[in-house]
């Protein structure tokens, strides 16, 4: 696998797009700094951008990695491999060039305005393994959306797009109705657990606590704080997002083994 | 070295094969004919296990492939389509489809024949239809398999690198390969091809030497035998429908003329 994952990944840093994502991270995170020297704002800044961008072109490039390469995989499937590999390496190899794009256009800035001798490291990892996560995520979930649709290029995009479109601002819609609906219930263990099945929102929250700034989501917050405040609670929620992302690798597995190209 | 049992496959309602059952075991080139959506392309990709068939069994070189990919290291294959990933050099995906088989090969004489060697630096994006078919032709004969299979395998080429494939082909059938190819170039069938295998609508219609067939549909030559071997079975279609489904053709079309 590591094979297919190495070309998989030459194949895409050298695409034109992920460079211009790389600057397009550089280039915020820079202005950002011109804008505030504390690092612990420019963290908060950054995070709302990266918790929606992330999945948005995570889910762009998986469904048109795999619809770009989709006669390639012919080839490679006539070769002496099995096809778990070839999807799989495939896949780790477009969500790998992701993840660095991003680590090194946020990592930079964040490096020459002196991060490693702060107090806030922990907040900027915090962060950007959440990036990670999310780009992880939502490229296997695009990928597994157009292995499915592989024929169907256009349903394939929309789908995908109407996944991220779900998680990043439907989800939220749908929750805060029912908190508003339902306030003379106690909801914060509904709210805890409703925020496991949206990895945006677990992602959003695990960053949030670890910046000490829970109090802004009120009497929730605390629960939340109480239950993922620890560093039990911040396994389980990481555990939950590991979860999240075998759930894709999972069902390309499963879809690989029996489909016809 | 390969045959197939009842192989059936059906994509949602549409039949593509039906009990198909055939086998490649003799040396030399078999060329695997039809109209379009008879289910050439389909029956290639079953053997290479890119496809799933419904029913039936195939077996490569003594053993059954379902959930088996080793075998297909016994396989040369030509896809019908050359599309490679844009952004890598023709060099780099030589040695890409090398490291992958994790065997060595020696492509030289291929870039040669192909007239390549101009081209090895160029990224795969940059290649006209042609070039990239000649890409393709280099990887799909660069391993000393056993088997050959190759789709389409004149598609844009020009008339040099038509008749330095004609060579290669021929040199392979020499040293005792198993050939098969698909096409519509019907002088390409006449000229290389030892046997044909006729598909139509999903079911062998035919199997046999070229002369056999130009002889039972009565052309004077493959073209003119094969178009009357469609119109016949048109006309048949139109009065029996359901006997032309269960007739292997022969007597149907004997007293038929030519066109």
């Amino acid at each position: 696998m590591l094979k297919i994952l190495k070309y998989s990944f030459y194949d895409m840093m050298r695409s034109r797009w992920i460079y211009l994502y790389f600057g397009f991270f550089f280039a915020f995170t820079l202005s950002l700094f011109l804008i505030s020297t504390d690092l612990s704002k420019v963290v908060v800044s950054l995070m709302n951008v990266i918790l929606i961008l992330c999945p948005l072109i995570a889910t762009m490039f998986g469904v048109m990695y795999y619809y770009n390469s989709r006669e390639f995989t012919e080839l490679l499937l006539a070769q002496p491999i099995a096809r778990r590999v070839i999807f799989l390496g495939q896949y780790i190899g477009l969500a790998l060039s992701l993840s660095l794009s991003l680590l090194a256009g946020v990592g930079i800035p964040f490096a020459l305005y002196g991060i490693f001798q702060s107090a806030d490291i922990w907040n900027f990892f915090s962060l950007l393994l959440n990036g990670v996560f999310l780009s992880f995520i939502f490229s296997g979930i695009a990928f597994w959306i157009a292995l499915k649709n592989d024929q169907q290029k256009i349903r394939g995009f929309g789908l995908a797009l109407a996944v991220w479109l779900f998680f990043a601002v439907i989800y939220d819609g749908i929750f805060l109705l029912l908190l508003l609906s339902f306030s003379d219930y106690p909801l914060e263990r509904f709210a805890l657990g409703a925020s496991m099945f949206n990895p945006i929102d677990l992602s959003r929250i695990t960053v949030l606590l670890q910046l000490d700034i829970s109090a802004l989501m009120g009497y929730t917050g605390a629960v939340f704080q109480q239950f993922l405040g620890n560093s039990t609670g911040m396994l389980f929620a990481f555990g939950v997002l590991t979860l999240w992302l075998l759930l894709p690798l999972w069902r390309i597995g499963r879809i690989a083994r029996v489909k016809d190209f | 070295m390969i045959s197939i049992n009842h192989l059936s496959k059906s994509f949602s309602k549409l039949d593509v094969l039906k009990d198909i059952s055939v086998d490649f075991t003799r040396p030399g080139i078999t060329a695997v004919l039809g109209p379009n959506g008879s289910g050439k392309t389909t029956l290639i990709k079953c053997l290479l296990g890119m496809v799933i068939p419904d029913q039936g069994e195939i077996q490569a070189f003594g053993q059954p492939v379902k959930g088996q990919w080793t075998y297909r290291s016994q396989i040369g294959y030509l896809p019908q389509i050359a599309r490679f990933p844009d952004n890598l050099r023709v060099k780099e995906l030589i040695a890409m489809i090398k490291d992958i088989r994790g065997t060595a090969a020696d492509e030289a004489p291929l870039i040669e024949a192909f007239g390549l060697e101009t081209y090895l630096d160029k990224k795969l994006g940059h290649l006209s239809g042609g070039t990239k078919q000649k890409v393709n032709l280099l990887l799909a004969l660069l391993y000393d398999t056993p088997v050959i299979i190759m789709d389409e395998p004149t598609a844009g080429l020009d008339p040099v690198a038509l008749i330095r494939l004609k060579d290669i082909i021929q040199q392979e059938k020499k040293r005792g390969k198993v050939i098969l190819i698909t096409t519509h170039i019907i002088s390409l069938v006449e000229e290389i091809a030892d046997e044909v295998v006729f598909l139509l609508e999903g079911r062998i219609h035919f199997r046999g030497t070229p002369e056999q067939l130009r002889m039972q549909y009565a052309g004077a030559n493959l073209e003119e035998a094969i178009a009357n071997l469609l119109l016949n079975e048109n006309q048949a279609a139109a009065v029996h429908p359901k006997l032309t489904q269960h007739h292997n053709g022969t007597v149907l079309h004997k007293n038929l003329k030519p066109c």
